[in-house]
């Protein structure tokens, strides 16, 4: 039965039949959430969920709020369906499928008046809470029936939420069912459990659950020819028609699944006919060896990269300033969690960027790559390999926890059209024609960027000395103080270079707003709904300018330039982004910026931001 | 009548002289013990045949990891940070692994800030000679004890060591070196010798080669002296060495000397100098080297010797051509494949 738990039990019919007769249907617009424990098996039923609702063609996006721990701890799963399109985090959660004791009351306590919860009967929840929809579900008989392996139904238990779930919110069954075969698609058995517990559910709730809330699903098409994937699988993706040959990693939440999914991808499409791999995987002892082993081979001609996160990329700082000094390629994937120290591993935060940038002693600076979704983890995956060898310098690529580890929505990846850049690699025929007459660390065009040749290369004249002491243009040892400022310089001019190679910002602007809006990264989902949220609620229209990579473009000054106030978006407590803007805009454009923050180690959520904007301009 | 002509120059078996194996002037201290490994190192590629342009160069930091600017300048080298050499040199030798990989390092390089990255290339079994330049004292920041110095040993200052030292050799065979080795930098036969079948060897090669520190670690009460290696040196077997590309016309016995034959058909032949010697024998290696330490002795020789284990890149099963200059129609995969893969996410 639904109930609403009214007090007095005579109002408990009313009160139900005043919310469900009353309230207007809400369809393709809600965010549910399955609280269950890790290691339970729940990740299926909700990939099961989520991809049903996408294949009826209604947007959604999944985030999955796991603990640093293998199996027994609570998990939160949410999935957003919104006919709009916005996949940001929604801060209220709408329907609730309470499956974990342990955090059940606090689960239904913190829902607004009016929403949904789904739990398992004998759970009584409906004695926390008066004002939210209960339907209650005897989850251990119906799986008990279903399975009659006791082993199992820790398992099967979840695909039951899912039938009563698609009962409730009128899913469609069919397409329930295509996406249970799909997510079982080589365990036939597994398979028939499942849909039999999904089943299960669906009849229950026909039954013997009275639909008392207003949330339904009605299919659409605005899904049509898009994928869902995550973004570590869109960066190793990136990685392989990057061309990549030496990988070394070090397991790290969040980005382990980056190279755990590279060497699948690797394996069954790199391997050549004669079974020989055209790529070596090593997993290295640490990080240090990981990122020493990327500019081994970087120096040696591979396209090389490695892909961790915060505490990996602290230990990796003396390398990146070998890397930046001694000018050597390589690629680093920073999958960024929260920090400081080893922090909150599983949550999400884009806390590296100032450190990054500037990572290693001395004077530093680094090229980064601020992907916003799983396309541009792709693209900027193979973007990546060329900017680090037309640079020789390393490139860092920086997702986040949110973007690397949950599902997206996402157009088709392109196939790359321009072919794999190289940068400036001179052969032994080049040797021949200069007469042997080069230098490793010259600036031959003008553009700071030098020439090298790789080991091997069979020319008396090849070789050179790297080292991350003082060198010369000509790669001598030196400590001259001219030799060493020309160096720093001719590495600064290196970095303009760069501002015109790396990825452009891309901007929204109506040519009248005062006010703009800079982010970056996963921050860009929120944004995009703020910005609707502030024209819809409040009139105000904003420019919006994302940042897609460092050193600044051009394009990012004039941004700041032409408005008067800015306001910097970002998930991290010390406005790291703002920080950097500082270094690099003249002084009398920092004083227009503003910062709006996030940094619970949840993924920012428009309301917030649209809050701490509305606050700030004293709206 | 023939006009007098001067003597053609003396050259090897690819027609290069000596002179094409030299580096740069040494900045080294006059009298270290690592100017004498790199004349051993010019002096073994130069009597293998080794093209210069197929070898590259690694080291650490340190007066030993500077060294390779002293030798084969016609080489591509690579002098990185301090004990990360191997991680450096597998990621280089990943990419081609065509090359010869001769990497330099010293005691305080490898057994102190370096032991982490030391002990996971032993295990590889990466294709790399590896050799240690060991004085036991620090000597660009002057002369503090690495981990290598034996207890009481003294310091010029008087202090003395307490702790006891880590020893290379026992640690590289037990972790999965295929060729162990120790020398001495004043022992030019048997350190040329062990250069010279560290070539010929498909694996990691680790030679710990004693090297005197003229400055900081060559008086009385060291003992990585001079003098302390003159007394204390006690050599496990003889080495010989033939190459692959000369006959073998030298007997040997086969009751006092093994002989090793090597990945590329060359012949290490070691003559036991101790009675129960097996180079083959791992466990009897170890126990050799912590009695000998126990008697105050410093062991050298070829203690260890596998010519079949597999090397990290053979396992890797890479492509014969090297990854660093594989084309783009061997790196990234066809359009077909991407339509594939994105079909599947649908």
């Amino acid at each position: 039965m639904a109930t609403i738990n009214a007090g007095a039990p005579s109002a408990q019919g009313e009160t139900a039949q005043v919310l469900s007769s009353s309230a207007k249907p809400i369809v393709n617009d809600f965010s549910l959430q399955v609280a269950t424990v890790n290691g339970s098996g729940s990740q299926s039923a909700n990939n099961v969920l989520l991809r049903s609702i996408f294949a009826m063609g209604i947007p959604v996006s999944g985030k999955n709020l796991f603990p640093s721990n293998i199996a027994g701890l609570p998990t939160w799963y949410t999935i957003r369906a919104s006919k709009h399109g916005y996949v940001a985090r929604k801060e209220d959660i709408d329907i609730l499928i309470a499956m974990n004791p342990e955090t059940a009351q606090e689960d239904i306590e913190s829902l607004r008046p009016g929403s949904v919860a789904i739990y398992e009967e004998k759970l009584n929840l409906r004695q926390y809470r008066s004002d939210v929809i209960c339907y209650e579900v005897p989850f251990d008989k119906i799986t008990a029936e279903v399975c009659p392996d006791a082993r199992l139904r820790k398992l099967v238990r979840n695909m039951v939420y899912v039938g009563v779930a698609a009962q409730l919110f009128s899913i469609d069954m069919a397409t329930v069912e295509d996406s249970v075969r799909r997510q079982f698609s080589t365990k036939k058995k597994a398979a028939e459990l499942n849909l039999n517990a999904v089943k299960a559910g669906y009849d229950f709730a026909a039954n013997s659950l009275v639909k008392s809330d207003p949330y339904a699903v009605e299919r659409l098409h605005l899904t049509d020819g898009k994928i869902i994937i995550d973004g570590n699988a869109a960066c190793a993706l990136g990685a392989m028609f990057a061309g990549v040959t030496v990988v070394t990693w070090y397991p790290i939440t969040p980005s382990s699944s980056v190279v755990e999914q590279l060497i699948d991808y690797l394996k069954e499409y790199r391997v050549e006919e004669d079974g020989k791999a055209s790529f070596a995987v090593v997993q290295a002892e640490d990080e240090l060896a990981a990122i020493g082993m990327v500019l081994g081979a970087g120096w040696a001609g591979a396209r090389s990269m490695t892909a961790t996160s915060g505490p990996g990329i602290s230990l990796m700082a003396e390398f990146a300033g070998l890397g930046y000094f001694a000018e050597i390629p390589g690629v680093i994937f920073d999958i960024q969690r929260v920090g400081p120290s080893t922090g909150l591993p599983t949550r999400t935060l884009q806390g590296d960027i100032l450190s990054t940038a500037v990572l290693s002693h001395g004077d530093t600076r680094h090229v980064l790559l601020l992907p916003c979704s799983v396309k541009e983890c792709f693209e900027f995956g193979i973007a990546a390999f060329d900017l680090t060898e037309q640079l020789q310098t390393p490139v860092f690529v920086l997702s986040d926890l949110d973007l690397g580890m949950n599902n997206w929505m996402s157009d088709k990846f392109d196939y790359p059209e321009k072919p794999i850049h190289r940068g400036k690699v001179l052969s032994a025929e080049d040797l021949n024609r200069l007469g042997g007459n080069w230098g490793r660390y010259r600036d031959v065009d003008g553009d700071g960027i030098p020439y090298r040749t790789l080991p091997g290369t069979d020319h008396p004249k090849a070789a050179y000395f790297t080292r991350g002491s003082g060198h010369n243009p000509d790669a001598k040892y030196t400590e001259r103080a001219d030799d060493y400022q020309n160096l720093m310089d001719r590495l600064a001019h290196k970095f303009e270079t760069a501002r015109t190679l790396v990825p452009e910002p891309q901007i929204v602007a109506n040519g009248t707003s005062k006010v703009g809006i800079i982010a970056y990264g996963t921050s860009d989902y929120a944004v995009l709904e703020s910005r609707d949220q502030l024209q819809k609620e409040y009139g105000v229209a904003t420019d919006y300018l994302r940042i897609r990579a460092y050193p600044f473009a051009k394009e990012i000054h004039d941004f700041v330039a032409s408005h008067d106030r800015v306001y910097i978006v970002e998930q991290n407590r010390d406005a790291q982004m703002l920080s950097l803007l500082k270094l690099d805009l003249p002084a009398k454009q920092t004083v227009k910026l503003r910062s709006i923050l996030h940094y619970n180690g949840l993924p920012i959520d428009a309301r917030s931001i649209t809050n701490l904007f509305t606050q700030q301009e004293e709206l | 009548m023939a006009t007098p002509s001067a003597p053609a120059p003396k050259v090897n078996r690819l027609g290069l002289p000596i002179l094409d194996y030299r580096g740069g002037k040494t900045t080294l201290c006059a009298g270290c013990g690592h100017n004498a490994i790199s004349e051993r190192i010019i002096d073994a590629m130069y009597e293998m045949g080794v093209q210069p342009e197929r070898v590259m160069k690694l080291s650490g930091i340190g007066c030993s990891s500077k060294s390779p600017a002293y030798f084969l300048s016609r080489s591509h080298s690579f002098n990185s940070v301090h004990g990360r050499m191997p991680s450096v040199a597998t990621g280089a030798l990943l990419a081609n692994k065509s090359m010869l990989g001769l990497g330099v390092s010293g005691d305080g390089d490898t057994a102190s800030i370096g032991i982490g990255q030391f002990m996971h290339l032993m295990r590889r079994n990466l294709p790399l000679i590896y050799i240690i330049e060991d004085n036991g004292v620090y000597g660009l920041t002057k002369g503090q004890f690495s981990a290598t110095a034996d207890i009481g040993s003294r310091l010029k200052t008087g202090v003395a060591n307490e702790l006891p030292p880590i020893d290379t050799c026992s640690l590289a065979i037990e972790l999965g070196a295929t060729f162990v080795g120790r020398s001495f930098s004043g022992d030019k036969k048997q350190l040329l010798t062990m250069l010279k079948a560290a070539i010929a060897h498909k694996g990691t090669v680790m030679l710990d080669v004693i090297s005197p520190c003229v400055t900081f670690n060559d008086h009385e009460g060291s003992t990585k002296s001079y003098k302390y290696m003159q007394e204390h040196e006690e050599a496990i077997s003889e080495a010989g060495f033939v190459p692959s590309f000369e006959d073998i016309a030298v007997d040997y016995d086969p009751g006092t000397t093994y002989d090793v034959e090597m990945h590329d058909g060359s012949h290490l032949r070691l003559r036991k100098l101790h009675e129960d010697y097996d180079p083959t024998d791992r466990i009897h290696a170890v126990k050799s080297l912590m009695e000998a330490h126990a008697r105050g002795e410093v062991l050298t020789g070829v203690f260890y010797v596998d010519p079949r284990k597999p090397s990290f890149t053979d396992m890797l099963n890479l492509v014969d051509q090297p990854l660093a200059t594989l084309p783009q129609e061997r790196t990234r995969p066809s359009r077909k494949v991407l339509d594939e893969i994105m079909a599947e996410h649908e």
